[in-house]
């Protein structure tokens, strides 16, 4: 610790920060516009200055730029003193002379860092009586507003866009008071987290196109601390709604799962939410007239009544609804919505997970790797947020060295970056085909899973003997092997990632025998596994049958009647088992949130609440227990479906959940009956915490019009709901402080409006949050132990003669179910076809775009070809979940039919 | 402009002086040649960089084309219009504005009928006013292509652009 002198006031703070970060953290109000917790100092705005004196008797001093100067024990700085004030005032008039002063119809205001700092600055009247430059704007696609006009040069879009996102389309051009931030030509900004830049921009050049559709003030919005459930990371994200209408998604900080970012799919995929596609009324074949809940619950419970039910639960649906209809169902009859190998393959992580010797990285974790292997694994398609991570992890090895041979601190991100130019830490990626993390590697190969599998097992027999030898391997594949595991070997904290990509057991079997031998060797490693869905981890601890066997009860008379939670099950299974299943089955009851086939088939359609109208609890694929919050409540019947659950096993005389009521009865009796999630009531403050008597808002306390918005369908205002769930308050009363951190609905504080006001947020800025950043591991590796490995002998990947090995391939824009449902999403898709090897495709005397006619399981299938010239010969790969791809139980081989040459 | 016709390709002999500018840099870093090569670009193709250009340079170093952009559009010696055959570079800094740079400017504007930025419409002249040359003991100072005209008087100036009329040779840094 230094002693940093403030105004003459001592202050005790951490060495090898700089004076900016030291005093944000403090609490100082200091204006800054190129400064970035997450991407350092480059001194290019001015806005920070600050006085510096060389000792007590120093009376004159100087200005330095407090972001580009280090904290040094017994430092005197300060930030009252008359010319630093002066200055900043100078900087903030300087650079708004250009800006238009258009807050009223810019969309940034009243959430704008620049407003913020000009109003901290007391830069309050304009002197500048002169023409402003004027640009052109650009259009960049669905999901960004472009407005250069408003730009004040601070250069943060291109340092988080190029540098920090690794994003090749976005540039600064000119120079002096010219400078253009855009692209070369109007067209969609292509990186894949370009919506960050929204919230990275401190004023309005980038907003979010999506909320423009239907844009609200965020001082009236309502807010609620939720988390994305495009994909298994888990990232926090604060979802605001104003009259009955989800209308943005934006990041909120947790330093162990996703920090300030979020991707696009993300933060742009909530429209489904609104959509026309919606369930939003009780539906019941054949039964119009029942439209109430009473009605329904009746019907429903009478149906569940006369028959012998099923249950089918959900990796998209939160663990409180899973286990009320596992309750409601019994154990013996609950089974998992998911594709018997996603099944297998999500099980066998969990195994590995928890038998096994490693843990799971957090995001620090990761970027602070400094060797990475990648197993199979496409990353940006199947766990976006942590590309983002990996690219600043094989940044950071190569930066630290330089930063202590050449005395810089690792906060200077320029001269950083300018001094190790391209130089990269370790990354490897071993992939079935050409991926986006392949321009971080240092060697990429192409290789079907079989392969891949077979070259993770041997660098785990190069670092351990233990493990048994691959034969057959290539003189290049031998020559690889050995210096991946020498270079692991070298490592101090080396990281394997893995998961269900490659749709292969032994890809994440290798995958953990390297990682426990590199831990036998004393390693501090860590295991990445992915998984399918945002609660797929905490459907697999819990525990269940597969949907096969569900298929098979039907089939056989076990059952005959279905209960579906949140799930069409023509994604899980071919449509011709489904077919059979549903026609099988006497009913067929479904809660869920949107249209899809299963409802088109299903008796009973109940409308179940999405996460912005729902309370839940999701296990990521870090194993981390996390809370999401209900925003608004919505008209209509729509509710959380644990609750629907509830009410049905009442109605049915079902007494095992009638002590169940509001969601911490849930919570509290999932973690005392399943010792598995033990620990997930402490995660957020149950529904009865409140400080100093009062519930934490929802609504800033700006919230407008809140007697008139509804004036137009009855004048006297209508009680506001109240929300016995959780310690939030619907409305703008409440407390308006800074709440314990799993239950923060928007981050707001005085003078600060704009996103940025997270640094008060932090016990330190760029830090954890105070309280301690939310959610709970639940999964942590065994006693230190002698592993079991996997590896036992496997043969080269065969090519088969008219056959070919079909994978599944996933796309962040395209495959989700429900992200899809945003047009900026879907017309980002990739084209339904099978991407197979150039030179497969010209043996067979296919091209681009031809079809190709083959069998799996006993259909037949007709689809388009793409070549490309680095798959490996004899596989292929398919968009799983792509709209007009249908669903197939893949990997698997595929009989091609004979192609008829012309 | 006969740019949009001709094909966008240098010669054998300048694509062997670009290749052993890149060769300087250690691989993967040809982006360092970036500079020199535009320079080359620029005064093989009518001394200015069309769009067309810079996407060849690009793809010649193989950079993102927008990477080329970002670097020409911040220098003032990179022309990304087209320009006439001798571009008259004025200084304007206080030294040679001391001594007579103004007069100079105002009678290149008069005699060519142009502003700073413009072309005269037979293509020969672009007027273009620039920061100091360091050469402020002998202002007023203007540049054409890679020649410094010093302690320049209008009546210099007169002869000097009949001397160019003559030649009708495009001038170029290289």
């Amino acid at each position: 610790m230094a002693t940093l002198f403030i105004d003459n006031a001592p202050y005790q703070v951490k060495e090898g920060k700089n004076l900016l970060e030291a005093c944000l953290s403090l609490g100082f109000d200091l204006p800054y516009f190129c400064w970035h917790p997450a991407m350092g100092s480059v001194g290019a705005c001015r806005q920070c200055a600050v006085k510096s004196f060389r000792d007590e008797e120093d009376t004159r001093g100087k200005l330095v730029m407090s972001c580009m100067e280090p904290v040094r024990d017994q430092a005197r700085i300060s930030i009252q003193d008359a010319e630093a004030v002066g200055f900043r005032a100078g900087i903030i008039e300087w650079l708004m002379t250009n800006h238009p002063h258009d807050c009223a119809v810019c969309d940034e205001g009243g959430s704008c860092h620049l407003q913020d700092m000009t109003v901290m600055t007391g830069h309050n009247y304009r002197r500048f009586r002169f023409n402003k430059r004027t640009y052109r704007n650009q259009d960049l696609g669905p999901f960004l507003n472009h407005e250069m006009n408003r730009c004040i040069h601070c250069y943060r879009c291109i340092r988080f866009y190029k540098d920090y996102a690794g994003g090749k389309d976005l540039d600064a051009m000119g120079a002096h008071n010219h400078v253009y931030f855009g692209r070369s030509e109007d067209g969609v900004l292509e990186n894949e987290f370009s919506g960050n830049l929204a919230e990275v921009c401190p004023t309005g050049v980038f907003t979010d196109k999506s909320l423009k559709q239907h844009y609200t003030r965020k001082w009236d919005m309502t807010h609620a601390p939720s988390l994305c459930q495009g994909c298994a990371m888990g990232c926090n994200i604060i979802a605001s709604e104003r009259y009955g209408e989800l209308r943005q998604i934006s990041s909120r900080f947790n330093g162990e799962v996703n920090g300030y970012f979020i991707c696009d799919r993300g933060r742009f995929g909530y429209e489904f939410v609104n959509s026309e596609d919606r369930i939003r009324e009780i539906g019941v074949k054949g039964k119009p007239e029942i439209k109430d809940r009473d009605s329904l619950l009746r019907t429903a419970a009478a149906r569940i009544r006369e028959g012998s039910v099923l249950g089918i639960g959900s990796p998209r649906a939160s663990l409180e609804s899973n286990f009320a209809l596992r309750k409601l169902v019994g154990e013996d009859n609950f089974y998992h919505g998911v594709a018997d190998t996603e099944f297998d393959l999500v099980n066998l992580t969990l195994r590995i997970l928890k038998e096994g010797t490693v843990r799971t990285p957090t995001l620090p974790e990761i970027e602070s790797a400094d060797a990475i292997l990648i197993l199979g694994e496409d990353l940006i398609n199947t766990a976006p947020r942590m590309v983002l991570a990996l690219r600043q992890a094989v940044r950071r090895g190569p930066g630290e060295a330089l930063s202590a041979r050449m005395n810089v601190p690792l906060w200077q991100d320029a001269a950083i970056r300018q001094a190790i130019q391209q130089d990269k830490a370790p990354l490897f990626s071993i992939t079935p085909y050409p991926v986006r993390q392949d321009e971080l590697a240092t060697k990429s190969l192409y290789e079907s899973p079989d392969d891949i599998s077979r070259i993770g097992f041997a660098i785990a027999h190069a670092i351990d003997p233990d493990v048994t030898e691959i034969k057959r391997l290539s003189d290049e594949e031998r020559m690889w092997t050995a210096h991946m595991a020498a270079v692991l070997l070298r490592a101090e904290r080396p990281l394997i990632i893995s998961g269900y990509g490659a749709g292969s057991e032994a890809v994440i079997k290798s995958a953990a025998d390297v990682a426990w031998a590199l831990k036998k060797s004393g390693k501090d490693v860590r295991l990445s596994l992915t998984v399918p869905e945002c609660n797929s981890m905490g459907l697999a601890m819990m525990g269940g049958h597969r949907l096969e066997s569900a298929l098979d009860a039907v089939a056989h008379g076990h059952a005959d009647t279905v209960i579906i939670l949140e799930n069409d099950l023509y994604r899980r299974a071919e449509k011709t088992l489904v077919d059979e299943f549903l026609q099988k089955s006497r009913h067929v009851i479904l809660l869920d949130q949107v249209y899809h086939q299963t409802a088109e088939e299903a008796d009973v359609i109940i409308p179940a609440g999405t996460f912005a109208e729902a309370d839940g609890t999701l296990i990521s694929g870090e194993g981390r227990a996390q809370r999401f919050y209900q925003v608004f409540v919505p008209d209509g019947p729509v509710q959380e479906s644990w609750r629907w659950l509830q009410q049905l096993a009442e109605a049915c005389g079902n007494r095992t959940l009638s002590h169940l009521r509001i969601l911490d009865d849930f919570v509290l009796e999932i973690a005392k009956t399943c010792p598995q999630f033990e620990g997930i009531e402490h995660i957020a403050p149950p529904s009865d915490f409140r400080i100093g008597a009062q519930k934490i808002a929802r609504q800033p306390h700006r919230y407008s019009g809140r007697t008139a918005k509804e004036a137009h369908i009855q004048v006297s205002e209508r009680k506001p709901p109240s929300d016995e769930d959780s310690p939030l308050s619907f409305t703008m009363e409440g407390y308006h402080g800074i709440p314990p951190s799993a239950v923060v609905p928007f981050f707001w504080a005085p003078g600060w409006n704009s996103i940025q006001s997270i640094n008060k947020y932090q016990i330190e800025v760029g830090g954890p949050l105070h309280d301690g950043d939310p959610g709970r591991r639940l999964i942590e590796p065994g006693d230190a132990h002698t592993p079991v490995f996997f590896a036992e002998q496997a043969a080269p990947f065969p090519i088969r003669p008219d056959c070919l090995y079909l994978i599944p391939q996933y796309a962040i824009f395209g495959t989700e179910e429900f992200s899809v449902h945003s047009p900026g999403i879907a017309s980002r898709s990739p084209a339904a076809a099978i991407t197979v090897a150039r030179a497969d495709a010209d043996s067979w005397g296919l091209r681009d775009g031809d079809l190709l006619e083959f069998q799996f399981n006993g259909q037949e299938y007709k689809l388009a070809i793409q070549t490309n010239q680095q798959y490996p010969r004899g596989m292929g790969t398919l968009p799983i979940g792509l709209k007009g791809v249908p669903f197939m139980d893949l990997p698997g081989w595929i009989r091609l039919k004979p192609v008829e040459r012309s | 402009m006969d740019i949009d016709t001709r094909e966008i390709r240098f010669s054998a002999e300048r694509l062997a002086e670009v290749y052993e500018i890149i060769g300087r840099y250690p691989e993967g870093r040809q982006k360092s040649a970036l500079l020199p090569v535009l320079h080359i670009a620029q005064a093989e193709f009518d001394n200015w960089l069309s769009p067309e250009v810079m996407d060849y340079v690009a793809d010649l170093l193989g950079i993102q084309p927008i990477e080329v952009y970002e670097v020409a559009s911040f220098y003032t010696m990179f022309n990304l219009k087209p320009v006439g055959k001798y571009v008259l570079e004025v200084c304007r800094t206080g030294p040679c504005c001391l001594v007579g740079a103004e007069k100079l400017q105002s009678h290149l504007e008069t005699k060519l009928g142009i502003k700073p930025g413009e072309t005269t419409p037979d293509g020969m002249f672009t007027l273009k006013t620039v920061e100091c040359l360091a050469a402020c003991g002998f202002g007023p100072v203007m540049q054409v292509g890679a020649t410094y005209y010093e302690r320049l008087t209008p009546e210099k100036a007169d002869e000097l652009l009949e001397q160019f009329r003559k030649e009708n040779k495009r001038a170029t840094y290289c």
